[in-house]
């Protein structure tokens, strides 16, 4: 169920030259469209903003999909496909020319040029616009931009450079060959320079904002809907099909479900586990699964004991059945991780780790083996508190494992719930034992996620500390081969298997509810869908 | 006015015999409300449902934690053991239902005696005295009411931790407001009723009055309002378990069992069944207890 | 009575002011911030967003400096909805929630009322237990379990009426939200006013009416309704603030841009200046509605004295 985007298809698009082939909704012969092409979406929770370089949320991110188009675009299998740029080239993997359509508009028509581009990216990276997620032109090395998030260079000093109207050229300070498919986040989408300083703080309103994008803003009510009607000025306005799309941020999953079932949305934001049997069942041809990049894992507090055993923390992982999460208690096509970066990230598969192969009966009795090594047993149990955010699904896990741990090691175990923001400052104040954590790449790169682990991330609330990973992942950004790239992170995770700072537990997957009669849902490994992909088939 | 006169009387004369003999109206209190058969009933019921709650988690072959693969969502069956069927782990619902009612009961409980005692206390009290007293008891009261609550929530969380007592201390910050509002706006009225002025001219001391003559003759809606708190604190305790502070897996409530029974009611109906009809049991032996003694200890009726 | 207004008035500003004193600096306690993510922020980024919602400056400094915005009618820039201010979002929330509240608290009252009045005049009956009982029921089952069953029952099975939404408040839109909020309050209404209403029904004055051979029917419009209501009345208070204030529930479930939402998840998320100013509007409307409440109490009770 899971596929690998096509490898052979990036590497043409990232060598350079590539046809103007474009990804539109693609009708296929002899279907009927239905006459209203209304579509109405759940979007999982109201947006904090739309303006590309305030966000950080996914419901945001699904919303300016539409609004606005980026340099490239993912295609429906996580490919990357040109957008406003209709083709590019590096030779070096360090500067980047891309070479902008002369077609593309904005809402109000006036030309997309390069200097948009220039501007945007110059603003997300300003300390003054105050990004969430500035770091991003930092992660992704294009110069300067990590002297000008500290506040030593000015803004104007990004490497990123329009030539002309429609050539814009971006240097990074080292060699980055999937630089281009980081391209597809939402933090580097253009903004309308004019209406961004005309308007102020009010330029994402509807009748301010002007997007490039299939859609421009209609309406926006907060907590009710978010209304997009189809742009005429976009350049590729002939394919779109779908001539409005409406944003709903329903934040129960069940209200949501209910919401589809009574017809009143054609696709969901998620789907409640409880009833994805049921819904398999009687809505058979409504469920849509594909593969998510991103890790359900938990994370032991290495600096504290006894989690800087590493025998204690293989014992706990190994002691997981992984099998039994994903299978009865997700069950929606979830698979079991033994490896943290999961197996549908682009460019690298990791192998399987020797422990993986064990059978769960083996790992119990190893588990055993080594906890009573590090000292505990019967007399002394190991006890220590689960942190988890509030959640059914999180709380789910929890109670399963906590008594897989009860049973096969005899450990006891508290579960401590705590609300989002608690949670996020007990773990950043290293103030946890254990922690549940997830990860989604936020490119797709194995780097995305691996870089979470080495000891100078600020995301690794684990502070685990192993100079041999972080050579290996210093020598992975350094190399330009991509097979050599791809066995510096094996190696790395050898490492993490050996040294188990985290217990990976389940790869994501994206499930929703899908109407059968929406055409061209794609399979995008990072979620990224496009309205402008859709239609909607006469019923 | 001749008839109440009379009355007012009598409820003197009355007042002044409850101090001689005062065990002895209790007494007359429990005779009358061992007489109420609804009361009675309830009260055998509601102690069996507490029995229960407390020594049939043992009767069951399942414990409350024990999760199973192979029974996710089983409906009741007497055969495997599974009275109340299963949830979405597999766990015993029959053990759940009843070890959720040890909490559920006292929470209720709680909430409905410190809603009575502060409750009563304070309305009474602003009511009675009235003029500045009153209208600083009732501005505090205001403050208390707007409070942004979540945050008291959390910031208890944050500094004490996790602990069953901080569940009550929540619980029984925010179940006497309502009731005082009442009970003054009911003592306003009494105030000027002829029995209190009458005690007031024999000189009865301002807190005699109140706790001998006002609550009293408050009692009757005090005990309604009650009885409609035990299941808002009840179902008020599984909101404190989603800010962390409530009860914790794989411990439970019956507001956490009835919160999941929602999430699921199409497709396991027992899990809101059972919990839900434990409920509204519980409720009704409250309600017709409380009823019972109003009846025992209305002043009107002696 | 102008007295009586022009006093309370004067009263309400020292109340909101420690109100919003006790509650501003608490918030700041608790652990987050509106900033903090799950990625964390480069140190810099972080200090350049704190720098421009005046994160930076002292928290007494932002206390005054609210302060001074608030008497200007300005509650702040919204944290979490970074493109709205808090008026705005405020704005378009509180007709949502006022309008749901207004519906479900006056059929509550009627119904509540009319069922409680009735339970109680047959006391004993068949109809007083099947009300009470229903009562009872009502109180019990929570708007998170109603509202979710008369969607699959009204949306879902039957198709009548739609699963939720919001559509300016048409009508077919509000029937669940209201039906859903107010079986509660029907029923707790109900309850109060069952009692109270026996209670003056066995008191004196009532039976001085009937042996002046009063028809009952006149009896209880005209005698015994006024001082049976009071208890109702006092219960109504802080109810219809919480009622016209939304419940997130029902928001949530039905997907309704009120009140309700905007509070819970500002308190989630820390939205300090959201919080407050939704505080600020509770409290403002908690002191109004007492106030009338306190109004009410004199009409009913002429005896009444503060």
């Amino acid at each position: 169920m899971i596929r690998k985007p096509s490898l052979i298809a990036l590497a043409v698009i990232a060598a350079g030259a590539m046809s103007s082939q474009v990804h539109a909704a693609k009708v296929p012969a002899g279907v009927e469209l239905a006459a209203v092409q209304q579509l109405v979406k759940g979007n999982g929770a109201e947006v904090a903003t739309l303006d590309p370089h305030k966000t950080e949320g996914v419901p945001e991110a699904n919303v300016l999909r539409d609004l606005f188009e980026g340099l490239v675009t993912s295609g429906p299998n996580g490919e990357t496909l040109p957008g406003v740029a209709s083709h590019w080239e590096t030779t070096d993997n360090k500067i980047y020319t891309f070479h902008l359509r002369k077609d593309a508009k904005w809402s109000n028509g006036d030309p997309v040029t390069a200097h948009d581009f220039e501007y945007s990216f110059k603003r997300g990276v300003d300390p003054v616009t105050a990004s969430p997620y500035s770091w991003y032109f930092e992660k992704a090395t294009i110069k300067n931009a990590k002297a000008i998030i500290a506040g030593t260079t000015a803004a104007s000093e990004l490497a990123v450079n329009a030539k002309d109207d429609h050539t814009l050229i971006i240097e990074l300070e080292k060699p980055l060959p999937y630089f281009v498919s980081m391209l597809y986040h939402t933090s580097t989408l253009p903004v309308h320079k004019a209406t961004v300083e005309g308007k102020g703080d009010k330029w994402t309103r509807p009748g301010n904002m002007v997007s490039n994008g299939a859609y421009q803003l209609e309406t926006w009510t907060v907590n009710e809907r978010i209304v997009l009607k189809r742009s005429p000025q976009y350049w590729d306005n002939a394919s779109t099909v779908i001539n409005q799309v409406s944003y709903l941020p329903l934040q129960s999953q069940n209200a949501e479900m209910n919401r589809f079932l009574a017809d009143e949305i054609h696709m969901t934001y998620e789907m409640p586990i409880e009833h994805f049997k049921r819904l398999k069942k009687e809505h058979p041809d409504s469920i849509k699964v594909t593969g998510y990049v991103g890790t359900y894992y938990y994370q032991f507090n290495t600096k504290q004991k006894p989690f800087d055993d590493v025998r204690v923390r293989t014992a706990l992982s190994y002691t997981i059945n992984r099998e039994a999460i994903a299978n009865f208690i997700l069950g929606q096509g979830q698979t079991p991780a033994y490896s943290f970066t999961p197996e549908i990230v682009d460019g690298f598969t990791p192998a399987p780790q020797a422990w993986a192969a064990l059978s769960q009966k083996e790992r119990d009795a190893k588990a055993k083996a080594l906890l009573a090594e590090a000292g505990y047993n019967k007399d002394n149990p190991l006890t220590f508190d689960l942190l988890y955010n509030t959640s059914e699904n999180h709380k789910k896990v929890a109670i399963a494992i906590a008594s897989m741990w009860k049973k096969g090691l005899g450990v006891e175990v508290k579960l401590e719930n705590q609300e989002w923001k608690t949670y996020l400052d007990s773990k950043k104040q290293g103030n946890f034992s254990v922690a549940r954590a997830g990860w989604i790449a936020d490119y797709n790169e194995a780097s995305s996620m691996l870089s979470l682990l080495e000891s100078d991330n600020g995301n690794n609330d684990g502070k685990y500390n192993s100079p041999a990973y972080d050579e290996l992942m210093a020598k992975s950004r350094k190399t330009t081969d991509a097979n050599e790239r791809a066995n510096y992170y094996q190696q790395a995770e050898s490492i993490l298997s050996q040294d188990m700072p985290v217990a990976p537990i389940y790869q994501y997957v994206s499930a929703r509810l899908v109407k059968p009669y929406l055409g061209g849902y794609p399979n995008n490994p990072l979620d990224n869908l496009y309205t402008k992909d859709m239609y909607l088939i006469k019923q | 006015m001749f008839v109440s006169k009379e009355k007012s009387q009598a409820i003197a004369n009355a007042a002044e015999s409850l101090e001689i003999e005062g065990r002895s109206l209790w007494q007359d209190a429990r005779r009358r409300f061992f007489r109420n058969k609804a009361a009675v009933v309830s009260l055998v019921i509601l102690t069996l449902i507490s029995l229960l709650v407390i020594i049939g988690p043992h009767l069951s072959e399942y414990a409350f934690d024990d999760t199973d693969w192979s029974a996710m969502h089983v409906g009741p069956s007497i055969e495997s053991g599974h009275y109340f069927g299963t949830d979405s782990l597999g766990r015993d619902l029959f053990v759940r239902t009843l070890m959720g009612g040890q909490i559920s009961l006292m929470v209720g409980l709680l909430g409905a005696i410190v809603a009575m005692l502060i409750g009563t206390l304070y309305g009474a009290t602003s009511g009675f005295i009235g003029g500045r007293v009153d209208q600083v008891m009732m501005r505090v009261l205001e403050i208390l009411y707007s409070f942004p609550f979540m945050f008291f929530v959390i910031l208890l969380v944050t500094f004490f931790g996790r602990n069953i007592l901080l569940i009550f201390l929540a619980i029984g910050a925010v179940s006497w407001l309502d009731m005082a509002r009442i009970v003054r706006g009911q003592t306003l009225s009494l105030k000027r009723k002829e029995f209190i002025e009458a005690a007031h001219v024999c000189g009865v001391s301002k807190w005699k009055i109140i706790t001998r003559h006002i609550v009293p003759n408050v009692l009757g809606i005090v005990v309604v309002y009650a009885t409609l708190l035990v299941p808002s604190m009840i179902l008020f305790e599984s909101f404190l378990s989603f800010l962390g502070l409530g009860v914790q897996e794989p411990m439970t409530s019956w507001g956490a069992l009835l919160n999941e029974g929602s999430q699921s009611m199409e497709i396991a109906l027992w899990q809101l069944l059972f919990p839900a009809g434990f409920m509204v049991t519980t409720l009704f032996c409250f309600n017709f207890i409380g009823d019972g003694l109003r009846d025992a200890l209305d002043p009107k009726d002696r | 009575m102008t007295k009586f207004i022009f006093k309370r008035l004067l009263e309400a500003i020292p109340t909101l002011l420690v109100l919003i004193t006790v509650s501003f600096f608490l918030m700041r306690f608790a652990p987050g911030n509106p900033f903090s993510s799950e990625r964390s922020l480069p140190p810099q980024v972080k200090a350049n967003i704190e720098a421009k919602y005046g994160f930076d400056k002292p928290v007494v400094e932002q206390y005054f400096n609210y302060l001074k915005n608030l008497v200007q009618g300005d509650l702040g820039p919204s944290f979490k909805y970074k493109d709205y201010t808090v008026n705005e979002l405020v704005a378009q929330a509180l007709p949502v929630s006022a309008k749901i509240g207004a519906a479900a608290f006056i059929l509550a009252v009627l119904i509540g009322v009319s069922l409680g009045t009735l339970a109680a005049l047959k006391q004993n009956s068949w109809i007083d237990y099947l009300v009470m009982s229903g009562a009872m029921v009502g109180v019990v089952i929570p708007s998170f379990v109603l509202a979710p069953v008369l969607v699959l029952i009204f949306a879902i099975g039957l198709k009548w009426l739609p699963a939720g939404g919001w559509n300016g408040g048409a009508v077919q839109f509000m029937v669940l939200p209201v039906v859903g909020m107010m079986m509660h309050y029907i029923s707790s209404i109900a309850r109060i006013m069952r009692g109270s209403m026996i209670e003056v029904m066995s008191s004196n004055f009532i039976r001085t009416a009937r042996a002046k051979g009063l028809a009952s029917s006149y009896i209880v419009l005209h005698h015994a309704l006024r001082p049976a209501i009071l208890p109702v009345v006092s219960y109504l208070g802080p109810a219809f603030v919480g009622i016209i204030t939304g419940s997130v529930v029902i928001e949530t479930i039905f997907g309704l841009p009120g009140i309700g939402q905007l509070f819970v998840n500002g308190a989630l998320n820390r939205d300090y200046s959201m919080v407050l100013g939704l505080t600020i509007l509770v409290g403002a409307l908690t002191i109004t509605f007492n106030a009338i409440v306190d109004i009410l109490y004199a009409v009913i009770d002429p005896k009444i004295r503060y």
